[in-house]
């Protein structure tokens, strides 16, 4: 496809759904922020200010700062690249692995089908938050480990998805017109079977993404993974959970709000890119 | 004699069925011997379930016989198991038009990409500029306008997918082409106008045809010679004119009753009762057709009969074709 024929379809696409233009907006801006976080913000996120603690809401402090002083506004936007960056790495990497996996699994059948999804199952059959838990905890609080335990607990969702869409297809007049073409097993799979199921994939991973998000800011909001001071949504949260009492609202409602913000952005543009990629709505 | 285009030999596909243990198998095709020479077009018919197209897979190499031998050209085909046969090249030699335009269609894919695909994997042609005019040779050959090269497959006709899966088969030349109904699911007023398509390609490519069909009268226009199965078996094979005039074997017979024809209107005509003995471990000595058969008889149910000549290049595997033949007054 070339970039005037993508530019074209995406025209096309957000022009039937506006929320799915809303939604790319909003991740736009948080994409800035990922990048350009410590540009844009205000103050240092980690600079402490003793005779600032606590400040509500003012000019000076947009979405004012907390028990150390700390300027809640500069510290999510710097999040935003922690956050946002662990999601998408570990979206990729389990929508990567669990489409190689479930795309074998359903092509092949037999004795790889059979390890493959009890392999599945049994990740399945643990609580997925607490398995990531356990990960965590096992390998050790960083980043890396976070992202694993991540790419983990998705993959299951991915490789099943793959393995029921290629077993679909893989019967189709299409491939065996692709065999009939001189295509052995792996071109068919790869070249001929797999564009079909990308599209509905991605729509899995746009949906998961949120879901990634939450996973990464749940597991630093219980003290796993990220380690404070690093501004990180979650521990923002969690940070801030201790001044619900005392009515500090600002300390833990911005934070949670960019969370909410993100996932919701990726729960909608699954929508608008099912319309980008699927061939069917091509013009 | 010439050494033919395409020979089978014995062929036979059987699928394996319920317990296993049992061994309990589906003769989906049994013991076929089938002739295609070179530029000959030649019909295979039958009803649903007969196995027509499990044999037009299994001469197309795409799945392996169970036993038997196929011979292309004088060469062993089967000596390649299925997967190893997609990368010789003679994989371009036999290539197949599929029943459903649509489905055989990779929906992700431009027609360009559709009819390029096959050139570039089995004639390794790689330079842009030579596989764009092969696109477009064939292309232009079905008569498929330039500019729908462009389009996906769910922009176009049934006609023109139909086209497509012609243009994609033809494109590597081929000397065989197996086409598997490849009308059945298009309009009546399409229909037509692909067949003679595919006569007028037949005439300046010097193709062979194998064209399977429930339709006797779509295969009366194309083919020469006609191949009549019943249940897995060959049971009649007949020049064309000669099936329709002077059928042999029963099962025949009511084929050819049954097409409609406003000249016999009122006249009664042979039905077949009851339906078709069950595949899944048929008696190896009784008839296939026994038990549907007008004039079966016990002998029908001690020994199978096999196709013995019954005529200038006419064979039918009934016991009763002399009889048959004098109840019809010919010699």
């Amino acid at each position: 496809m070339t970039f005037a024929g993508f530019a074209r379809n995406a025209a096309y696409a957000f022009g039937e759904n506006r929320l799915t233009l809303v939604s790319v907006v909003i991740l736009a801006a948080l994409v800035l922020c990922a990048i350009f976080g410590p540009l844009i913000a205000p103050y240092d996120p980690l600079m402490t200010d003793g005779t600032a603690r606590l400040v509500p809401p003012s000019a000076a402090h947009p979405f004012g700062t907390d028990a150390l002083g700390r300027d809640i506004l500069s510290r999510v936007i710097v999040a935003a690249r922690l956050d946002l960056g662990m999601a998408v790495i570990a979206a990729l990497l389990s929508f990567a692995v669990g489409l190689a996996l479930g795309a074998i699994a359903g092509y092949f059948g037999g004795w790889p089908d059979r390890i493959i999804s009890r392999v599945m199952d049994t990740i399945m059959a643990f609580p997925l938050f607490v398995l990531a838990m356990g990960i965590v905890a096992a390998l050790g609080n960083s980043v890396l480990n976070v992202i694993i335990a991540t790419v983990v607990i998705n993959l299951p969702f991915y490789c099943r998805f793959a393995r029921a869409e290629v077993n679909v297809r893989r019967e189709q007049g299409f491939v065996e017109a692709a065999r009939m073409g001189g295509n052995g097993a792996m071109p068919v799979l790869v070249n001929h079977i797999v564009p079909n199921i990308l599209p509905p994939m991605m729509v899995q991973v746009s949906l998961n993404m949120g879901w990634a998000i939450l996973n990464a800011a749940g597991l630093s909001f219980i003290g796993l993974g990220v380690r404070p001071p690093t501004p990180e949504w979650g521990i923002m949260v969690s940070e801030g959970a201790s001044f619900i009492i005392s009515g500090e609202w600002w300390t833990f409602v911005f934070p949670g709000a960019a969370l909410v913000l993100a996932v919701f952005c990726f729960n909608l543009l699954g929508d608008g890119l099912r319309d980008l990629l699927d061939p069917k709505r091509r013009v | 004699m010439n050494t033919p285009r395409l020979e089978a030999r014995a062929l036979a596909k059987r699928y394996p069925v319920g317990n296993r243990r049992k061994g309990a198998m589906l003769h989906a095709v049994d013991d076929v011997d089938l002739v295609i020479q070179a530029g000959e077009s030649v019909g295979l018919v039958g009803e649903s379930g007969c196995g027509k197209s499990t044999l037009a897979r299994l001469l197309a190499r795409l799945i392996d016989p169970t036993s038997g031998t196929i011979f292309l050209d004088g060469e062993d085909t089967t000596a390649l198991s299925q997967a190893a046969f997609v990368a010789s090249p003679d994989r371009a030699r036999i290539q197949v038009v599929f029943q459903d335009p649509t489905e055989s269609l990779n929906p992700s894919f431009r027609v360009f990409r559709s009819i390029a695909d096959p050139i570039t994997r089995l004639l390794s042609i790689r330079d842009p500029a030579e596989l764009s005019d092969r696109v477009h040779r064939a292309a232009d050959l079905v008569g498929l306008p330039r500019e729908l090269i462009q389009r996906y497959p769910h922009q176009l006709s049934g006609g023109q997918r139909a086209r497509v899966g012609i243009a994609r088969a033809i494109a590597v030349e081929p000397s065989l082409l197996i086409l598997d109904e490849p009308t059945s699911a298009l309009d009546v007023s399409v229909q037509a106008v692909i067949l003679r398509l595919l006569a007028d390609l037949r005439e300046r490519l010097g193709m062979s045809y194998l064209f399977v069909s429930h339709d006797l009268n779509v295969v009366r226009l194309l083919c020469s010679r006609i191949v009549v199965m019943y249940l897995g078996r060959v049971v009649e094979v007949a020049p064309t004119e000669q099936l329709f005039t002077a059928p042999r074997h029963p099962y025949t017979q009511a084929l050819v009753a049954a097409i409609p024809d406003p000249a016999r209107r009122d006249e009664k005509r042979p039905r077949l009762d009851g339906s078709p003995r069950s595949p899944v471990d048929p008696d190896p000595d009784t008839c296939r057709f026994f038990g549907r058969c007008p004039i079966g008889t016990e002998r029908c149910t001690q020994s199978a009969p096999t196709l013995e000549p019954v005529g200038d290049e006419h064979f039918a595997a009934c016991h009763f074709t002399t009889v048959v033949s004098t109840e019809r007054g010919d010699p």
